[in-house]
């Protein structure tokens, strides 16, 4: 420490940690990593499955069976009314969309940037992706009247000569939300492999023939690690512009409509923007209770990593307030009747705690806390931070949803919504989320174990006098 | 695939196609607000009965209803004329092009919004989208006598020339477009056209004041191309900028 004072005196004090701090600068041998990774896949005590056992019930009852009811009795036992047509099905299907945002985002733009403390965590958003797309697209099936007939949003050829029209916003949205559960799969689907084949080589019996077809043959030879590295590059390159356009669609949905509050040209960077918050917003909570009820994961997931997403989350959450703002105050200030009538509504009327309640959640919390280094690095802080900014953006999306459509041009339809069965499914979707969550924990290595071995040998403690300097080289 | 089918959009591209534009005006300054006109259409068009319940949550299917509304605070109000409001069938009507699935159509030769029922899947994007609100959605299955044993009494009370949805569909006023289609099928029998006034609609046909007059609005000598051609008609939400077929009548009284 002191060495290190000596060499570099204009370090400040809380640059002058012990670099062993850094997952990268605190290597251990390779077949330990190994062991310690399958360990935390195989390790399961009873809370493991009491959780996974109540999960599982709740997936069957809350989504399966109220799923059901709602199919068989028709849209009235939700709380859709006149004019309130999008209620809370909507506001799952964009939250979920935006969750899905956090896995291409903290792994593909991290990657892309070469930020070398993402190396542990990129998996464990990568897996949100996938499965919040799964539970977006079981939220627009829900709320559909007739469910039995979505089959006829996919363009096929039929005798009737009828296609799906390509007008429509919703035939984008479909298309867009199909590329990026196909692009989001492969993305998770290639850093996966060499792990695949780490479990592969270290299990018998069934098992191994499971892994065998998953790892696709995989040896680690030269060119297999040079493809591999290829194809993640143009993937890491190429699913940020579609994870942008996906969120600009959803956000187009509502923008090319014709009601007060919807249509604003600025919709489509502003959901952008809030995807990105609380996708990202949700990485640190599930690296929080990884960490802490997985075996061997405080080594892999350190308070550095925290701090990353913490100075992410900050930046992307003024980058919300900056759209937010220019979504709300300008057509405000514009002047517009129905405009002036909605926003008066959405701040004073009958739920207006719910505004409140967002800008709590959004602005006041994040900016308060995530500007001090030694609370970003505080994983359950940084997990309740993570909770309110997704309570926070949920609420916008309920205000944008069923809020906004309360108010339109014929004030004789209005009326309040209350939402009814949507309550039950939407807490199926978040259960069905985490036994996905929970499956996957135990199945596939939570921790790119590979990208960590890789990172940990490109950096280096380099001694210059007495003092030991972090280097890095050049990895790819 | 045979080659004669057409998407829906192209069955009329040319002027020659053109069977007349029909449209409707609603004279506010005669207009009761009696009601009968919700009630005989709903009569016409098998629009159920949704129940007290969720006609109070805001579900009541009605394809036409009355607006009226207090202007000004309570000791010195002042009602507003009354305002039946239906589907404007507007010439560029906002509902047509968000539909996925090609429910929500526009009949060219007629300049008619159609719905039709047994393509609607029930993504509510076109009521959404709907500045009127003219549209109604069948939250539940109010027609099916197995879900409301009450009904099985008006199963016979039923008009046999216009469908009855199922829950998850989407509908809207249609003009009553089968006494459209049934005027043009006797007009092109007896070899002659429409005549002015040969298609009532059944909203015109209750109405005891004479308020609603509908016709076609391309012919500049029926009815309701003169009412129409007033000082004191006006079109709902003009702004928007969607053409509708319907021009209201309001404060020569």
């Amino acid at each position: 420490m002191s060495a290190i004072a000596k060499a570099l005196p204009n370090l400040r004090p809380e640059e002058m940690e012990d670099p062993k701090e850094h997952l990268m600068h605190d290597p251990l041998p390779r077949g330990e990593m190994n062991r310690m990774v399958l360990e935390s896949m195989h390790t399961t005590t009873w809370k493991y499955w009491t959780v996974v056992t109540i999960l599982a019930f709740l997936v069957v009852t809350c989504l399966g069976y109220a799923w059901y009811y709602l199919i068989m009795q028709g849209l009235g036992v939700s709380g859709d009314n006149r004019p309130v047509y999008w209620g809370v099905f909507l506001v799952n299907f964009v939250y979920w969309i935006g969750i899905s945002h956090s896995g291409t985002l903290t792994s593909a733009i991290l990657r892309v940037l070469k930020i070398e403390s993402r190396r542990p965590f990129t998996r464990v958003a990568e897996l949100m992706t996938a499965f919040a797309i799964v539970n977006a697209g079981l939220s627009i099936f829900m709320h559909m009247g007739r469910v039995w007939l979505a089959y006829w949003l996919i363009p096929y050829p039929n005798e009737r000569g009828i296609w799906p029209d390509f007008h429509s916003p919703l035939m984008w949205d479909f298309m867009a939300i199909t590329t990026y559960l196909i692009c989001s799969s492969l993305y998770l689907y290639l850093p996966l492999i060499p792990d695949l084949a780490m479990v592969r080589d270290r299990s018998k019996g069934w098992v191994k023939t499971f892994y065998k077809i998953f790892a696709i043959g995989f040896r680690g030879t030269e060119g297999e690690w040079k493809n591999l590295h290829l194809a993640m590059n143009i993937f890491a390159f190429a699913i940020i512009p579609v994870a942008f356009s996906v969120h600009t669609i959803v956000a187009w949905d509502f923008a090319m409509a014709t009601r007060p509050g919807w249509s604003s040209s600025v919709l489509g960077p502003y959901f952008v923007a809030g995807a990105l918050l609380s996708g990202v917003a949700a990485v640190p909570i599930v690296l929080f209770f990884v960490r802490s009820t997985m075996k061997n994961m405080k080594y892999f997931l350190r308070p550095e990593h925290f701090d990353t997403v913490g100075k992410m989350l900050l930046i992307i959450s003024m980058g919300w307030a900056y759209f937010y703002f220019n979504d709300y105050i300008v057509p405000w200030y514009a002047g517009d009747k129905w405009e002036k009538i909605l926003t008066l509504f959405i701040e004073a009327g009958p739920q207006a705690w719910l505004w409140y309640l967002m800008l709590f959640c959004n602005i006041v919390v994040p900016w308060s806390v995530l500007w001090r280094k030694k609370w970003r690095q505080t994983p359950w802080l940084m997990a309740i931070v993570g909770i309110l900014i997704n309570v926070g953006m949920y609420t916008e999306r309920y205000i944008i949803v069923p809020e906004m459509s309360t108010i339109n041009r014929m004030p004789f339809t209005w009326h309040i919504y209350i939402p009814r069965v949507e309550v039950i499914l939407t807490i199926g979707t978040f259960a069905l989320f985490l036994l996905l969550y929970f499956a996957a924990s135990r199945i596939l290595p939570l921790i790119p174990n590979w990208e960590v071995q890789e990172g940990q040998e490109g950096h280096i403690l380099r001694k210059i006098g007495k003092a030991k300097i972090p280097t890095i080289s050049q990895i790819d | 695939m045979p080659k004669e089918l057409k998407s829906p959009t192209s069955s009329a591209n040319t002027a020659q196609d053109v069977q007349g534009i029909w449209g409707m005006v609603v004279d506010q300054d005669l207009c009761t607000g009696c009601q009968a006109c919700v009630a005989a259409c709903s009569m016409e068009n098998n629009v159920p009965f949704v129940g007290e319940v969720d006609a109070g949550y805001g579900r009541s299917m009605q394809w036409i209803r009355i607006e009226r509304f207090w202007q000004g605070s309570y000791p010195n109000i002042k009602a507003t004329p009354y305002q039946p409001v239906m589907c404007q069938n507007c010439h560029n009507a906002p509902c047509e092009p968000v539909c996925p699935v090609y429910a929500s159509v526009h009949s060219l030769s007629e300049d008619l919004n159609l719905q039709v029922y047994n393509r609607c899947v029930g993504t509510r994007y076109c009521a959404n989208n709907c500045p009127y609100e003219a549209r109604v959605f069948n939250w539940r299955d109010y027609m099916d006598p197995r879900q409301r044993p009450e009904l099985v009494t008006l199963a016979n009370h039923f008009n046999p020339d216009v469908t009855v949805r199922r829950r998850g569909v989407m509908e809207k006023c249609t003009f009553c477009i089968q006494r459209i289609r049934h005027a043009e099928d006797t007009a092109a029998s007896e070899n002659r056209d429409i005549r002015d006034g040969e298609v009532v609609p059944a909203c015109a046909q209750a109405c005891p004041a004479s308020a609603i007059t509908f016709g076609r609005i391309d012919d500049p000598t029926t009815k309701v191309s003169q009412a129409a051609d007033t000082s004191r008609g006006s079109h709902l939400l003009e702004e928007l900028g969607t053409i509708p077929h319907v021009t209201y009548l309001a404060g020569g009284a």
